[in-house]
């Protein structure tokens, strides 16, 4: 089993951050959508929110271990793009890291600018950076402009996936999903 | 018998020097020597307390006329607090102040009817959330007089039990909790 990227593909630590990751960050936009929604008396008024939270300072995780795993290994080769797509594909890549950090940043100083800290599945606590009047507004709308931002990159990342499967016949999807082809 | 009288008259003066004249007064926001508090029943099981930190006010108050006292207050709905970040982020949204479509909320007295030994009804309208509607405060005098440092000042503190409903607060926070009752304590420094 390929455990490092090498230049023909994904190795297994990358392809399970990327989909594992990406489930996570799609479902905990839709737990975010659904749970500021939610009635006072809803059984999950308090549970919703302490999830979102929790998935999301480990998604904080996984992305700084993720961007140095990145920056640790060989980039799989991109030679069956074209010279537009490439360039298309890498902005998409690397700019993932920027607005999920941005996103994810955002939403701790929402819950912890009264100085409070984000408890994680009751296993740990990331403590407040200190109270700050008045923040959680402010990291509030950038939060929620942000979800938006990042699932529209992400739908274009997999709608371009697709077309690049499907229509190109190439082989990032698959790679992606099985691996190096040469191991 | 001239300095008999200007005896009497400062001997007055020193025995009713709380009965100042009718002046007008800027509540004290500045040295936060005022205060506006809310609470709201929790699941009917405790009280949720609250406060609006950024407010401004004045008010005229004759002691000998305290029917002509006037009020009026603005309140920057933005300054909610709770002490509980994302609650305060709640109480800012539409479901409750929205505070982006209603920055503001006013207090202007039109009536002050003393009930005596103090306290007073001072009714007059409430604007919150685009909604005007006349309330009654329930209103006591706490003190006056000069200050250590050159001033006057007079103190009062008024209350009053607020339908959410009233001013289009609809989220259901249960059945023990659709009202909110109001706290204003107020100083104001005359003015000069």
């Amino acid at each position: 089993m390929q455990i490092r990227d090498t230049i023909g593909g994904y190795g297994l630590a990358s392809r399970l951050m990327h989909w594992l990751m990406a489930i996570a960050i799609v479902a905990t936009f839709g737990l975010g959508l659904w749970m500021v929604g939610l009635d006072y008396y809803s059984p999950y008024y308090h549970a919703a929110p302490e999830l979102h939270k929790s998935v999301g300072i480990l998604l904080l995780i996984a992305l700084v271990v993720r961007f140095a795993w990145r920056l640790a290994n060989v980039r799989p080769d991109d030679d069956d793009l074209s010279p537009l797509e490439r360039t298309a594909a890498r902005v998409v890549h690397w700019g993932f890291y920027p607005l999920l950090l941005a996103l994810m940043v955002s939403g701790y100083l929402i819950s912890t600018a009264d100085g409070r800290p984000i408890d994680v599945f009751g296993l740990f606590e990331v403590p407040s950076p200190g109270e700050n009047k008045g923040l959680e507004d402010a990291a509030g709308a950038i939060h929620a402009w942000l979800s938006y931002v990042v699932i529209a990159v992400a739908a274009v990342h997999a709608a371009a996936a697709l077309k690049h499967h499907v229509i190109d016949r190439g082989r990032s999807l698959s790679r992606m999903w099985s691996g190096p082809r040469s191991n | 018998m001239q300095l008999r009288l200007a005896s009497v008259a400062m001997l007055a003066a020193l025995a009713w020097p709380a009965a100042a004249p009718a002046a007008d007064y800027t509540i004290d926001s500045k040295g936060a020597h005022a205060s506006i508090n809310f609470r709201v029943k929790h699941l009917g099981f405790s009280w949720l307390t609250g406060r609006f930190d950024t407010f401004t006010g004045t008010f005229s108050y004759d002691a000998k006329a305290p029917e002509a006292a006037k009020v009026s207050v603005e309140i920057d709905t933005a300054s909610v607090s709770s002490n509980h970040a994302e609650r305060d982020k709640h109480l800012r949204d539409a479901d409750f102040l929205d505070v982006a479509k209603f920055p503001k909320a006013t207090f202007v007295s039109k009536k002050v009817e003393p009930a005596g030994d103090g306290k007073a009804k001072v009714t007059g309208d409430l604007t919150l959330r685009g909604v005007t509607k006349e309330i009654v405060l329930d209103a006591e005098y706490i003190g006056g007089g000069a200050d250590p440092w050159g001033g006057n000042r007079v103190g009062f503190a008024g209350t009053a039990s607020l339908p959410l409903a009233d001013f289009g607060i609809t989220f259901n926070l249960g059945p023990a909790s659709k009202e909110v009752e109001l706290t204003l304590n107020v100083e104001g420094v005359e003015n000069k």
